[in-house]
């Protein structure tokens, strides 16, 4: 029976790669062929729908687009996760933990409910159309995220930590900035992999509140579904390159992925 | 650890307080305002009352919606859950095929939602699909865009592929976390797998997989873009969610009153679900 347990896994990750293998298998075919024939490989390889994507700037453009507020994304809520994740670990004061249960509601909020509202508001304060505004929506569930992974690393962190400092006559923000931040490097990499993900993966605020400039790569491919009909081999492509940023990101925090979750507080 | 009183600490908690109040308060009030109000256009607004409110929670529309929400919701959980448990114990615990699992387990979480919909649509449709096509290869007749049961075993297949690795990701931190000495104490008392299981294990990923069976209600209840993306809704009705239908009605017809009252409803649903969910949890690890 235990010799066997590795079977387990490994089905479950072939489960995992076959759309994937689809999706990238398509990515070289030509429309003829995907429409014409079933094949298991490309027969007649082509990257015409990769160059495609990489020559027409409505195209690459929304790599870039979804990029920038992505990360815009992840440095403001970890930002401001920071101090409030550090008054939640080490202080007791008013209202304290309804105010931690009602940043959770937020992440509770169905993006459906919020997505006209936003775009009334982003539009009201002129922002519609900017990578700071999609960067700011997603920050509605981002920011509870990362304050309540952020509170679950900094209560891992003994108290005598900040208390010798202070002893020591650390002032608080050169305390925080020169001393705790590197110790929960860890806790804010888990934080910073989880908004970024989520930013990443989300398509219906990210379209509500663009039109043309700041368009990210999710709402191009779906426009180009509805219009152009059935150029699955580019749509392919375009999905298959969506996997690299997060493929990239996963690897680099693989140790601290699982850990991310487990050492927060419900 | 035992904490100082500081009402300072407030400053600290105040930049995310104003940030997201701004971003949850004012949309919200915006819906508020909505679902309340009748308007004829041109911005002219009148007092509706508990008008929408009443014909949202009597439609039809909204308790079919909401009956296949609740159903794709639990099924999910009744799959993903046991599944995601099953892989985490079967996995490696050291070793260079840990970070091989972890990393190519993780790779759905990160595909952009529309992506994984597109995806499971080419992978799954009837002739130039891998999977549709296999399937009528073998002499099943499937077709998901005009059968209602075979779109709901499609959905229900792509949200299993896309989320069962975070419950496996949560259980397995959970299970990494039980002291070598659990074991060797179970070895010597010949504790069976089973009993292994029940009493050193299960308790233990109490807390993650409470995370997990949280998050999990609460992502699949607001999910869209995925169903959106595979199947529209369809084949007719027959898989429009909650939210699908939200959009719909917002977005699609602009009656903003409907939209707006049903809105609050299903977030309330999901606020008093993940309450219950929560403290009935709570309460079993306090015993």
């Amino acid at each position: 029976m235990k010799r066997l347990s590795w079977l387990v896994p490994t089905i479950y990750i072939l489960f995992l790669m076959l759309p994937i293998y689809w999706l990238v298998s398509m990515s070289f075919k030509t429309t003829n062929e995907i429409l014409g024939s079933f094949t298991l490989v490309p027969q007649e390889f082509t990257l015409e729908n990769y160059k495609k994507i990489f020559t027409d700037s409505t195209w690459y453009m929304g790599y870039i687009n979804s990029l920038i507020y992505v990360s815009l994304n992840t440095v403001i809520s970890v930002a401001f996760a920071l101090p409030a994740a550090y008054a939640f670990s080490r202080y007791r004061f008013l209202g304290d933990k309804h105010l931690f249960f009602w940043l959770l509601t937020n992440r509770m909020a169905p993006a459906a409910v919020f997505a006209l509202p936003f775009f009334q508001l982003y539009s009201a304060i002129g922002l519609f159309d900017t990578h700071l505004a999609v960067a700011l929506a997603h920050t509605l569930f981002n920011i509870p995220l990362a304050v309540w992974i952020l509170e679950g690393f900094m209560s891992g962190v003994p108290k005598q930590l900040d208390e010798t400092a202070y002893v020591d006559g650390y002032s608080f923000p050169k305390f925080f900035m020169k001393i705790f931040i590197p110790t929960i490097a860890a806790g804010i990499g888990v934080a910073a992999f989880f908004c970024f993900m989520f930013s990443w993966v989300e398509l219906l605020l990210g379209k509500t509140l663009t039109a043309v400039a700041a368009k990210p790569i999710a709402a191009t491919m779906t426009r180009t579904a509805s219009t152009s009909g059935y150029e699955l081999g580019l749509l392919a492509a375009a999905g298959a390159l969506t996997i690299i940023p997060g493929a990239i990101v996963i690897y680099f925090v693989r140790n601290y992925i699982a850990k991310g979750f487990a050492l927060g507080r419900v | 650890m035992n904490k100082t009183v500081n009402q300072k600490a407030w400053f600290l908690v105040l930049p995310v307080l104003l940030l997201v109040a701004f971003n949850a308060l004012i949309p919200l009030m915006t819906v508020v305002n909505y679902s309340v109000q009748e308007t004829f256009g041109d911005n002219n607004f009148f007092w509706a009352g508990v008008l929408w409110f009443e014909e949202v929670l009597r439609s039809e529309r909204f308790h079919s919606s909401l009956g296949r929400q609740l159903f794709f919701t639990f099924s999910i959980l009744l799959i993903e859950i046991p599944l995601g448990v099953a892989i985490a114990l079967a996995m490696p615990r050291k070793g260079v095929w840990v970070s091989v699992c972890l990393v190519l387990m993780a790779m759905p979480l990160l595909i952009p939602w529309n992506v994984v919909g597109a995806m499971w649509n080419i992978f799954a449709l009837p002739e130039i699909g891998l999977l549709g096509n296999t399937l009528n290869a073998l002499g099943i007749d499937y077709n998901f865009t005009r059968q209602p049961v075979a779109a709901w075993v499609t959905l229900i297949a792509m949200d299993v592929w896309h989320w069962t690795s975070l419950v496996v990701l949560l259980a397995y931190a959970g299970l990494v976390s039980i002291p070598d000495a659990y074991y060797q104490a179970a070895k010597i008392d010949g504790a069976s797998s089973w009993a292994i299981f029940r009493f050193i294990q299960l308790p233990k990923m109490k807390r993650v997989l409470t995370i997990a069976i949280l998050l999990r209600f609460m992502d699949s209840f607001n999910i869209y873009t995925e169903p959106f993306v595979l199947t529209g809704g369809g084949p007719g009705n027959s898989t429009t969610l909650l939210s699908i239908d939200l959009v719909k009605i917002a977005l699609g017809q602009f009656d903003l009153g409907p939209a707006a009252a049903m809105s609050l409803i299903y977030f309330l649903i999901i606020l008093l679900l993940s309450w219950i969910f929560y403290t009935l949890m709570m309460r079993n690890e306090d015993q």
